[in-house]
C-alpha cells in the first residue's frame, strides 16, 4: 500500500449558532498518518472528536466542514458519494465510542448488534455462519464464554466487557483504521489496562492504524507512538510519544506539569493559566 | 427490603401489589360514579325513574338503592351489585344498563379500531418522517397536519364533512350504520356490522355498511393520526439523539436500517404503551361523533340517555369506559414489562 | 479578576437586572418562531375581542328578528342569522367572553388545586404520597368527557357546572408534575439549607418546589386551555354547558346542526371560532415548550 493511510490537511468544522453566525470548532488541522498509533489529547472542546468525526463522516448535517485535503488511502473524502463514505465506516473504517452503557442499543442483544455489523460487510452470508464469526470476535477480544455473552443484553454487561464487545463489533470487518474516542474514559481503572492491551494486540497484529482520542495526557503517551495536542480548534504541538518531555509549547507543558508523579516535589500541583496568543494560528 | 426473598415470591409480590392498584383505582371510579349518583343529586331516586313515575314505582326503587340505609352500607352494597353485574335498570328502556351497554358497545369498538387502526397505519410513519427531517418542510407539513387534527372539535368536523363529502358530494352515505333499507338483514353474531355481513355473505349489506362507516372511521382515525404522529415524533426525536444511532451509522447500516430498525425498535417501547392507552380516548370521542352520524353505539346511547334524564344509563356508561380505561391502562404495562428487555431483568434479580 | 464572593452593590438591583436581560433573550428566541406569534397573536385577539364585546359585535346577541332567520351573511349579517334571526357575528363575539371564562374558571381552579396535591405527596413523600398518587391514578383513569357528562347531568346543566365538571379530570397532570419536581427537589441541598434555616413544609412547598415547576406548568397550562375549549364546547353541543339564550359557540354549533344542510353557515362559522382559538393556544403552548423544555433546549 503506497501513502499515507489518512492525509487530512486544513480541516476545518463550524457549527451554526443561535444568532446565525458560526462557531468554528475545528480551524485548519493537518496531520497525517500510517500505520501507527497516533494520540491526540486535548480539552473538551478542543475538537479532538470532531476531527475523528469529521473523517468517517458522521458529523450532523448542520456541521460544515471544509478541508484543502481530507483523504483516506488515497480516496477524496469530499468529493466521495454518501454511498461511499457509508461503505467505508464499518468496512474501512472503525470508531470506538466512550461508554458503552450509551453506545450500544439497549434492546438487541449482544450477538444481534456483532451479527448485524458483519453482514453488512456480505449481505449473502448465512446466519449459521455470521454467527460463528461474531462468537469468534467475541474470542478475539478475550471474552471468555462467548456464546453466553451473545445472548446477552447491553444493561447485562459490565463496563469492560461492553467496551470489548464494541470493540469487537467495530473490527470485525477487519477495517484498516481504528479511532478509539476517549475508549477507556468510562471505565474503571483496573479495567483500562486490559481493554488498552486487547486493542493494542488487535491494532499490531492486523496492522491497522490508529487515532487513540483522549484527554489523559499520560495514557496516550504510553500508548501511542505518536501525540498531537489540540486546544481551541487547532494542533498546537506534534511530538513523538518518547518525546513527550521535552514539549516545546506552553500548554503541553503546562498540562505535563499538571500531571502529579509519586516522587516529585509536595509543593501545590500548577494550575495552567492560559494565553489568548494559543488561539491564534501558529506561524 | 423484599430484595432477600426467593425469585418466585418476589415477582408474586410485585404482581400483587400491582393488581392492588388496579382494584384499588376501580374501587376509586366505582365511588365516584357512587358519589355522583347518589349523594349529589338531591333526590337520588328522581333522578333514576324521572319526575312523571309512579309513587309504587318510586318506593320500589327507593327501597332497591337501600336509601333508608347508612351510605357506606349503600356503598358496599352497590360495589357487590358491580360485582354481579347489576348496573341498575334503565327507566328509559326497562332494560338492565349492562345488557343495553353490552349491546351497543361492538358499534362502538368497530369504529374506534378501525379508527386506530388508521392512526397508526399513518401516524406512526409521519412521525418517523416528521422526527427525521427535524426542522425541514416534511416536519412542518405534518405537524401542521397534526395540529389542525387536535385543534379542530371533533363533532363539528364530522358536520362539515357530512355537509361536504354526503350532501354535496354524495361520495359516501349519511347517517346511520346502514341504509334502513337493509336494517335487521344480517344476523347478529359478533355485534361487528362489517364481521357479521361477512358471515352471512351479505356483500351488498358490507358495502354498504362500509360507505357509511367511512366517513365517522377517517374522522376518528384523522385524530388519532394527529396524537399518534405527535407522540412518535416525540419519541424518535429522543432516540435520534442517542448514541447506539451513531454507532449504528458507524457500522456503515443504511440510513434506514438505522431509523426504522435502531431508532423505531426503541421508541416502539413506549410509544406502543402510549398508543394502547390513546384507544380509551378514541372510545371517549366516539361519545361526539356517534350524535352526528348516529351510529347506534354506546355515544348514542349515552346521549338519548342524558336526555331521557336515565341517571343509571348514564352512570353506567361512564363506569364501562372507565373499566375500559383501566384495563388499557393495565394493557399497556404488560406491553412495556414484555417489550423492554431491561425490565424484564429487573424482574429477573 | 473579582473572587465570587466579594458582594455586589445592591443586589435586589442586580436581580432585577438580570431577570429582565433573561426576560429580553427569552422574547427575542420567542419572536423568531413565527408560528407561536400567530399563536399569541390569536390569543390576544381573543381577550381583546372578549374584553370589547358589547363595542366589536354589530347587533345584540339576544334579540331575535323574525324577519332575517336564517338569513344568509351580507353586509348587515356578516356572519349571517340563526334560527331566531340573531346576528351570528354578534352572538359569537359574545360567546367569547364565556369561552374565556370556562377556560379560566378551569384553569384558576385545576392548577394550584393539581400543583398543592402533588407538591405535598412529593415532599412528604411515605403514606401521603401514596394516597394522594393512587387518588390522582383514579381520577386520570377516568374518561374525561363522560365523567363532565355525568356530574353535569346529576347536578344540571350551566357553565358553572360545566367549569367544576371539567376541572375534576383537569387537576391530576398538575399533581403529577409537581409531585415529580417535588422529589427531585426535596433532598437538594438547597433545600436543606432552607430548612436548617428554620423554613416551615408550607413555605418550602410554596417558595421552592413550585416555582421550580413553573415552566412545565406554564406550558401544560396553554396546552390545557386548547382541550378545555373544545371540552366546553362538546359539552354545550351536547346541551349541558351555558343555557340558551347564552351564546356559547358548541350550543350554537348544536342548534345549526339542523340546518346544516342549507343554511351551512349557523353551524359552520361558530366551529370555525373554535377551532381558531384551539389553535391559537395549541401554536403558543408548542412555542412556548420549545423555548422552555429544558430538555428540548440541550438538544441542537
Amino acid at each position: 500500500m503506497t501513502g499515507p493511510l489518512v492525509e487530512i490537511e486544513n480541516l476545518r468544522v463550524a457549527f451554526r449558532n443561535d444568532d446565525g453566525g458560526w462557531n468554528d470548532a475545528v480551524r485548519g488541522v493537518s496531520f497525517s498518518l500510517g500505520r501507527e498509533k497516533l494520540g491526540i489529547v486535548g480539552e473538551s472542546g478542543s475538537g479532538k472528536s470532531l476531527t475523528g468525526r469529521s473523517l468517517l463522516g458522521v458529523l450532523p448535517d448542520y456541521a460544515r466542514i471544509s478541508a484543502d485535503r481530507l483523504r483516506f488511502d488515497g480516496i477524496d473524502l469530499t468529493t466521495a458519494s454518501p454511498k461511499l463514505r457509508r461503505s467505508l465506516r464499518g468496512g474501512r473504517m472503525g470508531m470506538i465510542l466512550q461508554d458503552p452503557k450509551y453506545s450500544l442499543n439497549p434492546v438487541m442483544n449482544v450477538g444481534k448488534q456483532i451479527v448485524e455489523a458483519i453482514r453488512i460487510g456480505d449481505r449473502k452470508l448465512s446466519g449459521a455462519e455470521a454467527r460463528r464469526q461474531a462468537v469468534a470476535s467475541l474470542e478475539a477480544v478475550q471474552i471468555r464464554d462467548p456464546e453466553r455473552v451473545m445472548g446477552l443484553y447491553p444493561h447485562e454487561l459490565s463496563g469492560g466487557m461492553g467496551q470489548r464487545v464494541m470493540i469487537a463489533m467495530m473490527v470485525v470487518r477487519e477495517p484498516d483504521l481504528l479511532i478509539a474516542d476517549e475508549p477507556t474514559s468510562a471505565l474503571d481503572v483496573t479495567v483500562r489496562t486490559q481493554v488498552l492491551s486487547i486493542m493494542d494486540e488487535l491494532v499490531t497484529r492486523r496492522g491497522m492504524g490508529l487515532i487513540f482520542i483522549s484527554h489523559d495526557l499520560n495514557l496516550v503517551s504510553k500508548f501511542c507512538d505518536r501525540v498531537i495536542v489540540m486546544y481551541a480548534g487547532r494542533i498546537v504541538e506534534t511530538l513523538d510519544a518518547k518525546n513527550l518531555h521535552a514539549a516545546q509549547h506552553p500548554y503541553t507543558r503546562g498540562l505535563l506539569a499538571c500531571l502529579p508523579s509519586i516522587d516529585g516535589s509536595l509543593e501545590p500541583l500548577p494550575t495552567l493559566t492560559r494565553d489568548a496568543t494559543w488561539l491564534e494560528a501558529a506561524p | 427490603m423484599t430484595d432477600n426473598l426467593p425469585r418466585p415470591l418476589r415477582l408474586l409480590l410485585g404482581f400483587a401489589s400491582w393488581l392492588l392498584t388496579v382494584a384499588i383505582t376501580l374501587v376509586g371510579l366505582a365511588s365516584l360514579t357512587f358519589f355522583i349518583g347518589r349523594v349529589l343529586p338531591i333526590d337520588p331516586v328522581l333522578a333514576i325513574v324521572g319526575e312523571k313515575a309512579l309513587p309504587e314505582v318510586y318506593d320500589r326503587v327507593y327501597l332497591e338503592l337501600g336509601l333508608d340505609k347508612p351510605i357506606w352500607q349503600q356503598f358496599i352494597e352497590y360495589l357487590g351489585k358491580l360485582l354481579r353485574g347489576d348496573f341498575g335498570i334503565s327507566y328509559s328502556t326497562n332494560r338492565p344498563v349492562l345488557t343495553d351497554l353490552l349491546s351497543f358497545f361492538p358499534a362502538t369498538l368497530e369504529l374506534a379500531t378501525i379508527g386506530l387502526v388508521i392512526g397508526v397505519a399513518l401516524g406512526v410513519p409521519m412521525g418517523v418522517a416528521s422526527a427525521y427531517w427535524h426542522e425541514k418542510w416534511p416536519d412542518h407539513l405534518i405537524r401542521v397536519i397534526g395540529l389542525i387534527g387536535y385543534s379542530v372539535p371533533i363533532f363539528w368536523l364530522g358536520l362539515v364533512g357530512l355537509f361536504v363529502f354526503y350532501y354535496k358530494l354524495g361520495w359516501v352515505s349519511g347517517p346511520g350504520q346502514v341504509d334502513v333499507f337493509f336494517t335487521g338483514i344480517v344476523p347478529r353474531i359478533t355485534g361487528f356490522i362489517l364481521v357479521d355481513a361477512a358471515i352471512a355473505g351479505e356483500w351488498e349489506v358490507f358495502w354498504n355498511a362500509v360507505s357509511h362507516m367511512i366517513l365517522p372511521a377517517v374522522l376518528i382515525g384523522y385524530f388519532s393520526l394527529a396524537y399518534i404522529s405527535r407522540m412518535t415524533r416525540s419519541v424518535m426525536l429522543d432516540q435520534l439523539s442517542r448514541e447506539y444511532v451513531l454507532t449504528a451509522r458507524l457500522k456503515g447500516a443504511s440510513e434506514f436500517t438505522v431509523v426504522v430498525r435502531h431508532a423505531l425498535g426503541n421508541a416502539a417501547i413506549p410509544l406502543v404503551t402510549v398508543i394502547a392507552l390513546s384507544y380509551g380516548g378514541l372510545l371517549e370521542g366516539s361519545v361526539l361523533v356517534e350524535t352526528i352520524f348516529a351510529w347506534p353505539g354506546i355515544g348514542n346511547y349515552l346521549y338519548s340517555s342524558l336526555f331521557a334524564a336515565d341517571m343509571n344509563a348514564v352512570l353506567g356508561g361512564t363506569l364501562l369506559v372507565g373499566i375500559v380505561f383501566v384495563l388499557l391502562n393495565m394493557l399497556s404495562d404488560v406491553l412495556y414489562a414484555a417489550l423492554d428487555p431491561r425490565s424484564r431483568s429487573l424482574a429477573n434479580k | 479578576m473579582t473572587l465570587l464572593t466579594e458582594p455586589t452593590a445592591d443586589p435586589k438591583a442586580a436581580i432585577r437586572a438580570a431577570r429582565w436581560k433573561e426576560f429580553r433573550s427569552f422574547a427575542r428566541r420567542f419572536f423568531r418562531n413565527p408560528l407561536g406569534v400567530v399563536g399569541l397573536f390569536i390569543v390576544l385577539v381573543l381577550i381583546f375581542v372578549a374584553a370589547f364585546a358589547p363595542w366589536i359585535a354589530t347587533h345584540d346577541p339576544y334579540l331575535p328578528t323574525l324577519t332575517a332567520r336564517l338569513a344568509a351573511p351580507s353586509a348587515e349579517w356578516w356572519f349571517g342569522a340563526d334560527e331566531l334571526g340573531r346576528d351570528i357575528y354578534s352572538r359569537l363575539v359574545h360567546g367569547s367572553r364565556l369561552t374565556l371564562l370556562i377556560v379560566a374558571l378551569v384553569i384558576v381552579t385545576s392548577a394550584p388545586l393539581g400543583l398543592i396535591i402533588g407538591a405535598v405527596a412529593g415532599t412528604r413523600g411515605g403514606w401521603i404520597d401514596a394516597v394522594f398518587m393512587r387518588i390522582t391514578d383514579v381520577f386520570l383513569a377516568i374518561p374525561k368527557l363522560l365523567l363532565a357528562l355525568a356530574f353535569v347531568a346529576a347536578l344540571g346543566p350551566g357553565i358553572v357546572n360545566a367549569a367544576l365538571a371539567i376541572t375534576l379530570t383537569a387537576w391530576p397532570p398538575y399533581a403529577r408534575l409537581a409531585r415529580a419536581e417535588a422529589m427531585v427537589v426535596r433532598n437538594s441541598d438547597y433545600v436543606n439549607a432552607v430548612r436548617l434555616a428554620g423554613a416551615s413544609e408550607f413555605r418550602i412547598i410554596v417558595f421552592h418546589v413550585i416555582p421550580m415547576c413553573l415552566s412545565s406548568v406554564i406550558v401544560r397550562m396553554t396546552f390545557d386551555m386548547a382541550g378545555i375549549i373544545l371540552t366546553a364546547a362538546g359539552l354545550g353541543f351536547i346541551g349541558l354547558g351555558a343555557q340558551p339564550p347564552l351564546p356559547e359557540w358548541g350550543a350554537m354549533i348544536s342548534t345549526g346542526r339542523k340546518f346544516i344542510f342549507d343554511q351551512w353557515w349557523v353551524a359552520t362559522v361558530p366551529g370555525i371560532a373554535i377551532f381558531t382559538v384551539s389553535l391559537g393556544f395549541n401554536l403558543l403552548g408548542d412555542a412556548l415548550r420549545d423555548l422552555l423544555d429544558p430538555h428540548l433546549r440541550q438538544r441542537k
